[in-house]
């Protein structure tokens, strides 16, 4: 038994383990610290907390695009934080249209859902054309190929993007019905919070059912399995393949509204570091898995708000704040070092890459 | 649209498609930026021409698809996609001036319209310009089409190098007004903006007689230097390298500052690109952190050199061995635990620890060691007895150095043993294991190295700022070396040259490039992996296995053919 375990240690393993052991007792010394002095009230750490979930989900529905498209083709689609931009950015000018006359204010919920509309069918457009352009011609290439198509396609679409609306800050307009907060209980939320999570939620469910209850679900699936085999069954899979980036690109572009509602400002370099966060939510529930990115997603967006003040700041490091996306860029290597299965996915990234 | 309309008539589906692609280029501002740069004087603009040569390059593929259906067909399809292609800028220009397109399209200006309509008063006569220029377009792509091959590459060097002549006008006159001998000519070539007239079709002339020559002569030339007894062909290719190390040694004193200037910032991106190459290239592990290492050398340099800080107060060659070091030793810890990954995983992870080296320099808990958002400045130029290396000029031979010596180094290490691990790695991991390579040992070398050279450069990047900030270390960096070095053709040392040399001082030279670089960088990227994924100058062996595949499904369609109908 001994001469088992012995010999299954080799020493990369051991340093690896030790760092990760080193980490987690950091980050409970932190954590305990910072308990202790009691720095922050309940009422702070529920705000941490609230806002994490709204974070969260947003980081959850652009982690759909990335997990479906890496389940059918076994590519990350880079250019996806580009799709996460062009809807909110092209919707931006018809939500500043209806703010000017009035409409936003007078029918918030009709502008609402307009803007909704017009940002998702943008980025859908956008993940269509993306992938009949840019994909689809190299299928059965050498892998780093459409890798590193992907990394053009999204530099070029940022650049486009930022050609055609110019390299500013757009503010988004404040819709009056968002702003103010509910009484939950004792608890205080922000409106728009509520939307964010709300609205994120009803679209997660609902992908998630048509891909487990309808025809088309049930093909998606069958291609992400194995595509000859769908072949012969008599499904279109370059339609499939087509169909998965315009399900990911539409729940983008719904996901660029909320995300806008919630910093009010688009950009053309918005998608970077969201799209970056929800690879790393795809990665964390278990890439190619759809409730995993779920998961994963709300559960990046809690580390992110909570993290920093709870155990960075109990080790006494000075504006934790400005730390936060260097604790969403760890926890992605950690996992793909630790467990690249994720929480709930297979093993993907040693096996079937 | 209906499927058997664009079968029959391909011009439509391409017109379509150019159109969007120059409605495109107008909006983004790129035909009016580049309009202020005259190619030939008072004739055409900078502008101009990329609106032409992205027409002419689809009618001519329209052409092509054409001769499928007979001789007519030809003119038929790139006439069409001409008229389709001005059509299409008819409308945004008859669109631009029923509404104010502004508000949404910032670029969408009445100067570009006007840009459009060949600057006529009138906008009907303009817009029947436009058309004309279409159908134009058209006819001469078909003539083009039609041409025997050899003629067809006279004609296309002739005007691109009118084009590059024109397009690099600021660097070749002040050049050539150098030497009094040239003065008048140069006058008399370069009146003011851009070329004359005379001496644009002069010069077509010249190399268009000069390439009907080469396309003559110049296989035999070839075939007689390969017929030379391998001695003298030796000796022929060693005179060749002396020579082109004398210029390269002399070039900066020709050159002058500003040009100077250029090659220290191409030659930085050569160095590094031929450590990324080594990863990327040879190895086949796609790096997207690369920054990072570049950045320690920077930091190590800065923080062992600068009294700024008040630390250290070494110079820099005391400091330049630890940079190297430290670069390697964090590719080391970097590579122990990423590398058991694959590919996109890789890709990811790399990039995310860039941005964690990123985040925590330029984060106010690390402020006291490494600056902040300040960066560290004063960092005393590197000195040889009392020679220092402060003007460009100067930095140039420093970095030469460098190239020189990772150039070396590299150029010995692919042929090695190691070298050929690392490219059975990249490409089958499983059968590379199958005989006998250690994976992870192999794979940390690779990295190891290209973090041991990017290191370097980030030291010499250092001292020739004098200074350095986080945000000079962003993961463009890395995005600008990945396309250095797929341009170039991954693997491909002279490659690296090209590719920095094309994407790096083309557009140090081109001010207007400035703000569309990374779109260019982008569409590069994609065109490269569609239309050439070998590069511009391919390693022989990697253009062999790109194309095995293509070659074996070309003959397993032959077979298939004469097998039988395809079921």
């Amino acid at each position: 038994m001994l001469q088992r375990i012995r010999e299954r240690l080799n020493p990369t393993d051991i340093v690896m383990w030790s760092i990760g052991g080193i980490l987690l007792i950091m980050i409970c010394w932190g954590s305990v610290a910072t308990l202790v002095k009691g720095v922050y009230s309940t009422h702070h750490w529920i705000d941490f907390i609230i806002f994490g979930l709204a974070q969260g989900s947003v980081y959850a529905l652009i982690a759909m695009g990335y997990t479906m498209v890496y389940g059918v083709l076994r590519m990350i689609n880079f250019a996806h934080s580009e799709v996460f931009m062009s809807g909110p950015y092209t919707a931006y000018y018809f939500a500043a249209y209806f703010y000017r006359s009035g409409l936003l204010e007078s029918h918030p919920v009709i502008s609402m859902v307009l803007v909704f509309i017009i940002s998702m069918a943008t980025s859908t457009l956008i993940a269509y054309l993306l992938e009949l352009i840019a994909y689809r011609p190299l299928r059965g290439a050498p892998r780093l190929v459409p890798l590193i198509t992907a990394i053009g396609a999204s530099f070029f679409l940022q650049y486009v993007f930022k050609g055609l609306y110019g390299s500013g800050f757009q503010a988004y307009p404040v819709v009056k019905a968002l702003e103010g907060h509910l009484m939950v209980g004792p608890i205080r939320i922000l409106k728009f919070q509520i939307l964010v999570i709300v609205a994120a939620a009803i679209l997660m469910v609902a992908l998630y059912q048509f891909t487990q209850r309808t025809r088309l679900g049930k093909a998606l699936r069958s291609v992400s399995e194995d595509k000859e085999a769908s072949a012969l069954m008599g499904i279109d899979v370059d339609r499939m393949i087509s169909m998965t980036f315009m399900i990911g690109g539409a729940a983008a572009g719904a996901a660029g509204v909320l995300y806008a509602i919630m910093f009010k400002q688009v950009h053309f370099f918005m998608g970077f570091i969201p799209g970056i966060k929800a690879f790393t939510a795809a990665v964390l529930g278990g890439i190619g898995n759809i409730p995993g990115a779920m998961l994963g997603g709300i559960f990046l967006g809690l580390v992110e708000s909570v993290g920093p003040s709870l155990f960075l700041d109990g080790l006494g490091i000075v504006a934790p704040y400005q730390l936060k996306d260097a604790i969403a860029f760890s926890l992605l290597v950690l996992v793909l070092i630790f467990r690249p299965t994720g929480i709930l996915g297979e093993r993907l990234a040693v096996k079937k890459a | 649209m209906n499927p058997a309309l664009t079968q029959r008539f391909p011009g439509i589906r391409l017109g379509l498609i150019g159109g969007v692609s120059l409605v495109l280029l107008s909006l983004i501002g790129m035909v009016e930026t580049f309009n202020q740069r005259e190619i030939i004087s008072d004739l055409i603009s900078m502008g101009q021409t990329l609106l032409l040569l992205t027409a002419v390059f689809i009618a001519y593929l329209a052409a092509k698809r054409g001769r499928e259906h007979g001789r007519a067909q030809v003119f038929g399809a790139s006439i069409t996609a001409g008229l389709i292609m001005a059509g299409m800028l008819t409308l945004l220009v008859l669109l631009g001036q029923a509404i104010n397109m502004r508000q949404v399209f910032i670029n969408a200006s009445p100067v570009l319209f006007q840009i459009l309509i060949f600057q006529q008063e009138e906008l009907w006569a303009g817009i029947g310009l436009l058309l004309l220029a279409g159908a134009l377009i058209g006819f001469s792509a078909a003539l083009l089409c039609l041409l025997p091959h050899w003629l067809r590459r006279v004609i296309t060097t002739g005007l691109c190098s009118v084009a590059g002549v024109g397009l690099l006008q600021d660097l070749i006159a002040p050049i050539l007004s150098d030497w009094s001998l040239l003065a008048d000519f140069t006058d008399l070539l370069f009146p003011g903006n851009g070329l004359s007239i005379s001496g644009a079709v002069g010069l077509f002339i010249v190399v268009a007689a000069l390439s009907a020559l080469w396309s003559f002569r110049g296989q035999a030339l070839q075939t007689r230097i390969k017929a030379l007894p391998p001695q003298s062909r030796r000796g022929l290719n060693f005179a060749a390298l002396l020579a082109g190390a004398l210029v390269m040694l002399v070039l900066p004193q020709v050159l002058g500052l500003f040009l100077s200037e250029v090659m220290t910032i191409v030659g930085l991106y050569i160095l590094l690109g031929l450590g990324l190459n080594i990863v990327v290239g040879f190895a086949g592990l796609l790096d997207l952190g690369y920054v990072a290492f570049f950045a320690i050398g920077s930091y190590t340099v800065a923080i062992l050199t600068s009294p700024e800080l008040g630390f250290f107060d070494w110079n820099f060659w005391q400091a330049l061995p630890l940079a190297v070091l430290f670069g390697v030793l964090a590719g080391v810890i970097l590579g122990v635990p990423v590398l058991k990954m694959r590919g996109d995983y890789l890709a990811i992870a790399t990039l995310g620890f860039g941005e964690i080296i990123r985040i925590m320099v330029l984060s106010d808990f690390l402020r006291p060691w490494l600056g902040g958002a300040q960066g560290i400045g004063k960092i005393p130029k590197a000195a040889i007895g009392g020679f220092e290396f402060a003007t460009p000029q100067e930095i140039y031979y420093l970095i030469l150095a460098g190239c020189a010596l990772v150039g070396f180094i590299s150029w010995r290490l692919r042929d090695s043993r190691l070298g050929r691990a690392w490219m059975a790695v990249r490409e089958d991991e499983d059968v590379a294991q199958a005989m006998g390579i250690e994976l992870v040992a192999t794979k940390l070398l690779a990295f190891a190295t290209g973090a041991g050279f990017s290191a370097l450069s980030g030291a010499i990047f250092a001292t020739k700022l004098g200074s350095v900030y986080p945000h000079s270390f962003n993961v463009m960096i890395s995005i600008n070396i990945l396309c250095v070095i797929i341009v170039g053709g991954m693997g491909s040392m002279p490659g690296v040259a090209v590719g920095a040399i094309a994407l790096v001082g083309l557009p140090e030279l081109l001010r207007e490039f400035a703000e569309y670089r990374l779109l260019v960088y982008g569409a590069a990227l994609m065109a490269m992996m569609l239309l050439r994924p070998e590069g511009l100058w391919p390693e022989a062996t990697r253009q062999r296995e790109l194309h095995e595949e293509e070659d074996a499904v070309r003959a397993s369609k032959l077979a298939e053919g004469s097998a039988g109908p395809r079921s």
